[in-house]
């Protein structure tokens, strides 16, 4: 129980800068390590089995990596486009810069409807804007309604997983969670019962709330449509039972067409959860029309940049964009497996947060992210639109080591971990490579007093064997051998 | 200068120069195709259907109402939400199902009743898709679109020969794109969720059950 109590401290709010520290403790957490192991190879597990002939499923991943690279290249004629469908279907949509003004358009509208609550269905992009907090301080309540989000929020936490967000806790923690925080709740383990707890809460909250708020999966430019997939209902709820529906979304999920939406949503809910189709698939085109009985009045959209330009202004790194957000690459990260969702402290953890988050926040406090991955490339095999995550981890690396390169503008938070030691080491190395008689000398030197080499080589000794250099150099052996040879 | 413009600014200042060609959907599915025939196609459905924890009955054009009447009783269904004036609301009005509740005026005057007083929902779906066992419903003025959400059981009526092999060929063959409703919908089977645990549960928060009403003809029975 120490132990537990102890991860559930470390998980809270954990700045990105702290993710060396925050890993380590994740790592020495053997009922967290036990939680992910389980739960990553269950998700694996089904995967696979969605999976069951490569060739499908090499051609289905071609035509979605297509279809999400056609739909970038094009993404200011389709935002134009979206725009303009969804404003004839009677959408009102939105432009933020950056979270700030993105919380600020939404607290806008809560207030405008003197709105006391607002019911949430899941939304990524509503954690990266950290909405919930800005509602607060507004004095409006923001509910989460997906069962996973609403025990990590009853709980003050944050979610450890994008699809499925409180995979690091047991059904034990959530007992005693809804026992300790839910009114009127009495302490059970089935997860029938849970449910139904959580159920009746939220039904009471879907019927009393003004505003309801949601994520979108993909928007589609020519018919202004907005889809989302989801298994509970709560999506639905928050967008029909309101007077007032908000999507909130960033600016790369549109695509041109309806027929784009087929091979995309299959592989997302194939690779998300091992699920052939999800139980609903919500497609809304537009607020309650004349005469027409339920639906909300009004519809918003926000599209959020939140530094996704950022990305797409470099040819390698607008890959990073092409994400529909299953969620596959974490499952099957060794990294993320081991450490965990919180200790990121990101709002996008795993191998798509490694390479999104240094655009979203800027590389000062991101910079440690793209080291966290042993490149074995398991994240961009499974990846269903075929991102090249482990290329563009090794270039954000690079990015955070040295100035732009002429003719790319600086990221923000270029050359963050630039380090003047690491410079010259570069230096004195590339030195001795270019001259070989001090090459040469240099390995002399080296073979000759290796017993000086130092018992503890700073972070290399932690956990593996000290470096020695060998008795003799390979060309030396070289030398000695065609010697001896009779 | 607005965000919408400064986003776009930047956008427009780093687009490729020349878009890559459009991204054949139907070449991928052509491969696929498979030319099921229509017992092959309710079969698929059924299955499909069934594993996702959604009911079928396979009723007749003669004999949906009866059934439906049977499955109120059965179910102990004292409200079944519907709508009057829909296609099927005059054949449900002559099916002597006492618990018939029509859904009649906006629901901003009866929410709290709809929410916490309906047993049941009844909708029409337009279409169905074999390859995953899902229910295309598009909610309309006569069958709202919290028919099939609120109350904690959905039933559904669907003719047999409205079922498509894939999602896809739904979308090309009804023309979708020129006519979508403000809410178009897929259900594949009732509520769930895995949040806890990775355990499966039915319920999360729409309809505990699916019960889906297959027309067929005599013969497919």
């Amino acid at each position: 129980m120490i132990s537990e109590n102890h991860v559930q401290h470390a998980m809270q709010f954990v700045p990105a800068s702290a993710f060396k520290q925050c890993s380590a403790d994740a790592i020495g957490d053997a009922h967290l390590r036990r939680s992910f192991r389980g739960a990553m190879d269950f998700l694996m597990d089904k995967r696979a089995a969605q999976f069951p002939d490569d060739a499908t499923l090499q051609r289905q991943r071609d035509v979605a990596e297509k279809i999400r690279q056609y739909s970038l290249a094009k993404l200011p004629e389709l935002l134009e486009q979206l725009e303009r469908k969804l404003t004839a279907n009677g959408v009102q949509v939105h432009w933020a810069e950056n979270a700030e003004e993105a919380n600020a358009i939404i607290v806008g509208i809560a207030q405008k409807h003197s709105a006391k609550l607002m019911v949430k269905g899941k939304s990524m992009v509503s954690e990266e804007t950290e909405l919930n907090r800005a509602m607060a301080a507004a004095g409006i309540d923001a509910l989460e309604s997906d069962m996973g989000e609403y025990i990590v929020q009853l709980d003050g936490e944050k979610p450890s997983h994008i699809i499925m967000p409180a995979i690091h806790k047991t059904k034990q923690q959530i007992a005693r969670l809804f026992a300790e925080q839910v009114p009127g709740a009495s302490y059970t383990e089935s997860v029938d019962e849970l449910i139904s707890i959580g159920r009746a809460v939220l039904r009471g909250k879907f019927m009393s709330a003004q505003i309801g708020l949601s994520g979108v999966n993909f928007a589609v430019a020519e018919t202004g449509t907005l889809c989302l997939v989801e298994n509970e209902g709560n999506g639905r709820m928050c967008t029909t039972a309101p007077d007032v529906h908000i999507a909130i979304t960033g600016i790369e999920k549109v695509v041109e067409k309806l027929e784009h939406i087929p091979p995309l949503y299959a592989l997302l809910t194939r690779s998300a959860t091992g699920q052939a189709i999800t139980t609903y698939f919500n497609m809304i085109s537009g607020p309650r029309k004349a005469g027409e009985k339920d639906g909300p009045k009004e519809v918003h959209l926000v599209l959020l940049d939140n530094g996704r330009t950022q990305a797409y202004a470099d040819e390698q790194m607008r890959a990073t964009l092409q994400c529909i957000r299953c969620g596959a690459c974490m499952n099957h990260c060794p990294v993320y497996t081991r450490i965990g969702g919180h200790a990121y402290g990101t709002t996008y953890p795993g191998p798509i947060g490694e390479i999104i988050s240094p655009h979203l926040m800027g590389l000062d406090p991101t910079h440690a992210l793209p080291t966290a991955s042993s490149l074995c490339g398991a994240c961009a095999e499974v990846c269903p639109v075929k991102i090249p995550i482990p290329d563009l981890l090794i270039r954000l690396r690079g990015e955070a080591t040295h100035d732009a390169r002429s003719g790319h503008a600086p990221l923000v938070g270029q050359g963050a971990a630039k380090s003047v030691l690491m410079d010259v080491v570069w230096a004195g190395w590339a030195a001795l490579y270019r001259r070989p008689v001090l090459y040469r000398g240099f390995v002399w030197l080296a073979t000759r007093f290796r017993c000086l080499t130092p018992p503890t080589q700073s972070g290399w000794t932690v956990s593996r064997t000290p470096l020695k250099p060998a008795r003799r150099s390979l060309r030396e052996r070289l030398t000695e051998r065609r010697r001896n040879r009779p | 200068m607005s965000a919408r413009d400064r986003i776009l600014g930047r956008l427009r200042g780093s687009a490729p120069a020349v878009a890559p060609s459009l991204p054949d959907a139907h070449a991928l599915y052509a491969a696929r195709r498979t030319d099921a025939s229509r017992a092959e196609r309710i079969a698929s459905f059924c299955l499909q259907m069934t594993f996702w924890r959604g009911g079928v009955m396979r009723v007749t054009t003669d004999s949906w109402t009866a059934r439906l009447r049977e499955l109120c009783a059965a179910k102990g269904i004292g409200s079944l939400l519907y709508g009057a004036h829909g296609v099927h609301g005059a054949a449900l009005a002559a099916a002597g199902i006492h618990s018939l509740t029509p859904y009649d005026r906006p629901v901003d005057e009866w929410k709290q009743e709809l929410f916490e007083n309906t047993d049941a929902g009844f909708t029409s779906a337009c279409g169905a898709i074999a390859e995953t066992g899902t229910l295309i419903v598009w909610p309309d003025v006569e069958e709202p679109r919290l028919i099939s959400l609120v109350p904690p059981i959905h039933i559904a009526l669907v003719d047999a020969g409205n079922i498509h092999d894939m999602l896809f060929a739904a979308m090309i063959n009804d023309s979708w794109s020129g006519r979508l409703p403000t809410n178009a919908l897929l259900i594949s089977g009732p509520s769930k969720t895995a949040d806890i645990q990775q355990t499966l549960a039915y319920g999360a928060h729409g309809p505990k059950e699916l019960i889906v009403l297959l027309l067929v003809n005599e013969e497919e029975l």
